[in-house]
């Protein structure tokens, strides 16, 4: 196991690399000069030729690059343009709070997913298959900012239910301990605190679990279907098990493996979600960040951030590899 | 996916559930097909169709209400902009992305995974790798980055989309592919001295296909949702071409007091896209049930 896990990872680091070759490449398409984003307007040649030097942006592209990777390999991924602070502080700072959302997200589409996916695939053919067809078809389809937009109109403008955006109200005055808002306030006994970060969590978690809803009803529902359809569940009903026992503990625990592996491959369309989900709800994580950074072309802060995208989606791929082998025994790491 | 039950367990209940899968098949297929055919009038005949010129603007209407019986069916904008007009011109952008990604994406996918599955060896190890990098970036990150180093643009946009969309039609008939070159007819054609290409383009292409038109339907609605969150971010075509994404992100800033401005311009991309994606999933009913991946 330590020697597969220790493979996989040490396997990710030439595909990082490769990642941040291709941004790097696509950089020097940029049209104008990055100084311009360090430098006052009125700065001279001079001043521009300075920190220039300074930021080691005299150096032809390659040499910047191959600087890049040697501090990259150490955590140093450089300083944002914009904010004058090392890049890595700037993304620990706002990462806590897309994870925290990813996983709410993660967590809403199972939870309305698996179950509309079981009821359809239980009874095909019925009026619950149509109905879990019609939901998940309609999930899959869902323009999330467009979901995002109509929420926040219904529900936080003309029923006031829960809040439009942001993360916490102003005032709470939660100490970070963790930066999950959840964590943090049962942490410190905040109920309150815990409650709000609920009803903050909620409408964007939702919107960004939406597709993913559909998507795994689907999967859902094909397994479930198919392994309905096989001898041992023929004999388990033989055997005189309740059609309850035999679609959960048999049925379902099989049909359960094709949804993981859903879970997996369809987490970086959710981390791509947290973009514009996070920019509909002001929600300050990593997508936010990505997009304002795009916005001001901060290009150190732009690199660092496409590189912690694609390593969380590996490290997700990763631990789904690890649930195989607990869902299913048959399946040995090697 | 599909019940072609084995079991004699219940035949009544699978003779019924066959008869549902029928029904069901047809109505997504008639539902795609309609939702297909109203994009292209709707893009095609748009300067007839609209009431308005799409960027005419109108201070004097601006923001107001959807109105059943007067000028502005869908309402009007900030700007006093016809909605129903911009949405109807809207669609152009939509389904010129669509087409255009559809069919980059399909001859490169195509293209890479046939010749990677008929050749095997070092070809397909390299085949492999490409996509293995292309397939690392999270979906939508590859395309945000072009478009925000290289510029906004119709043909960026297209581009940056393909970057991805390529992959799916490179897996699905490398696979195919490889189960084809061993077959009996392949293996004929080859001994009666057909060249690779030959064998490739008449007998491995046509058995392939189907699976591509599947595909195609599931890349398109992918392509419209992904051009209309680029415009939405405001990195997808420039502003002054009418896009429903676009549409949309104007409407935030107006949320609380025009909700059709957000409203109708969504729902032109939800139809558009749920109606690609039941047509793709009868298509794959219908023609090619073992075809999972899209």
């Amino acid at each position: 196991m330590l020697m597969y896990l220790s493979k996989r990872i040490l396997g990710a680091i030439p595909v990082l690399i490769v990642v941040a070759a291709v941004v790097f490449t696509l950089m020097q398409f940029a049209p104008g000069d990055a100084v311009n984003m360090l430098v006052s307007d009125e700065a001279s040649e001079a001043d521009k030729a300075a920190i220039r030097e300074a930021w080691g942006l005299d150096r032809p592209p390659l040499v910047q690059f191959l600087s890049f990777l040697g501090n990259a390999a150490t955590g140093d991924f450089g300083m944002s343009f914009k904010y004058k602070v090392p890049v890595l502080e700037l993304v620990l700072e706002k990462l806590p709070a897309t994870i925290e959302l990813a996983l709410a997200s993660t967590l809403v589409a199972v939870l309305i997913g698996i179950p509309l996916g079981v009821l359809a695939g239980a009874r095909p053919g019925t009026v619950w298959d149509s109905i879990a067809s019609a939901f998940s078809f309609a999930g899959i389809s869902m323009p999330n900012f467009w979901l995002g937009i109509l929420l926040i109109l219904l529900v936080a403008g003309q029923w006031h239910l829960l809040p439009s955006g942001g993360r916490e109200p102003w005032g709470l005055n939660l100490p970070t301990i963790t930066g999950f808002n959840l964590v943090d306030s049962v942490l410190q006994g905040r109920w309150d605190a815990f409650v709000s970060a609920l009803k903050y969590l909620a409408l964007p978690s939702i919107v960004m679990g939406t597709n993913m809803m559909g998507i795994i009803a689907q999967m859902t529902r094909a397994s479930v279907q198919e392994a309905l359809q096989e001898d041992y569940v023929v004999t388990a009903r033989a055997k005189g098990l309740s059609g309850s026992r035999v679609l959960w503990r048999h049925a379902f625990r099989n049909a359960l493996i094709g949804v993981v592996t859903i879970i997996g491959l369809e987490f970086g369309a959710l981390l791509s979600g947290a973009m514009i989900v996070e920019t509909v709800f002001a929600w300050p994580g990593i997508g936010n960040l990505l997009i304002q950074g795009i916005a001001s072309r901060d290009f150190p802060l732009i690199i660092g951030l496409v590189l912690v995208y694609t390593g969380l989606f590996i490290i997700v791929n990763l631990l789904i590899d690890i649930l195989y082998t607990i869902i299913d025994p048959r399946i040995r790491v090697n | 996916m599909h019940t072609q039950s084995s079991t004699a367990a219940h035949p009544g209940r699978w003779a019924r559930l066959r008869k549902s899968y029928r029904q069901m098949t047809g109505f997504k297929a008639l539902f795609g097909l309609g939702m297909v055919a109203l994009l292209l009038i709707m893009s095609i005949l748009s300067p007839f169709l609209a009431p308005h010129a799409p960027n005419t603007q109108d201070l004097m209407s601006a923001m107001r209400p959807p109105d059943w019986v007067g000028p502005h069916v869908l309402g009007t904008d900030h700007l006093g902009r016809d909605i129903l007009s911009r949405i109807i011109y809207g669609s152009r952008v939509s389904l010129l992305i669509a087409v255009a990604v559809a069919v980059f994406a399909s001859l490169l996918g195509v293209f890479l995974g046939v010749v990677g599955g008929y050749f095997g060896g070092r070809i397909d190890d390299a085949v492999q790798k490409v996509t293995e990098i292309f397939w690392s970036f999270p979906p939508l990150m590859l395309a945000i980055a072009i478009v925000a180093f290289v510029g906004q643009g119709l043909l960026i946009v297209v581009i940056a989309l393909t970057a991805q969309r390529w992959i799916p039609y490179c897996r699905v008939t490398r696979a195919e592919t490889m189960a084809l070159r061993d077959r009996e007819f392949i293996l004929a054609a080859r001994s009666l001295g057909a060249s690779s290409w030959f064998v490739i383009l008449h007998h491995i292409l046509p058995n392939v296909t189907l699976s591509i038109i599947v595909m195609t339907s599931f890349a398109m609605a992918n392509a419209i949702i992904a051009e209309a969150s680029l415009s939405f971010l405001g990195l997808g075509v420039p502003p002054h071409i009418t896009t429903w994404g676009g549409m949309l992100s104007d409407s935030r800033a107006y949320i609380s007091s025009a909700w059709w401005m957000a409203l109708f311009p969504g729902l032109a991309i939800f139809l558009t896209v749920l109606g690609l994606n039941l047509l793709g999933d009868a298509l794959r009913n219908q023609f090619d049930p073992k075809l999972k991946s899209h």
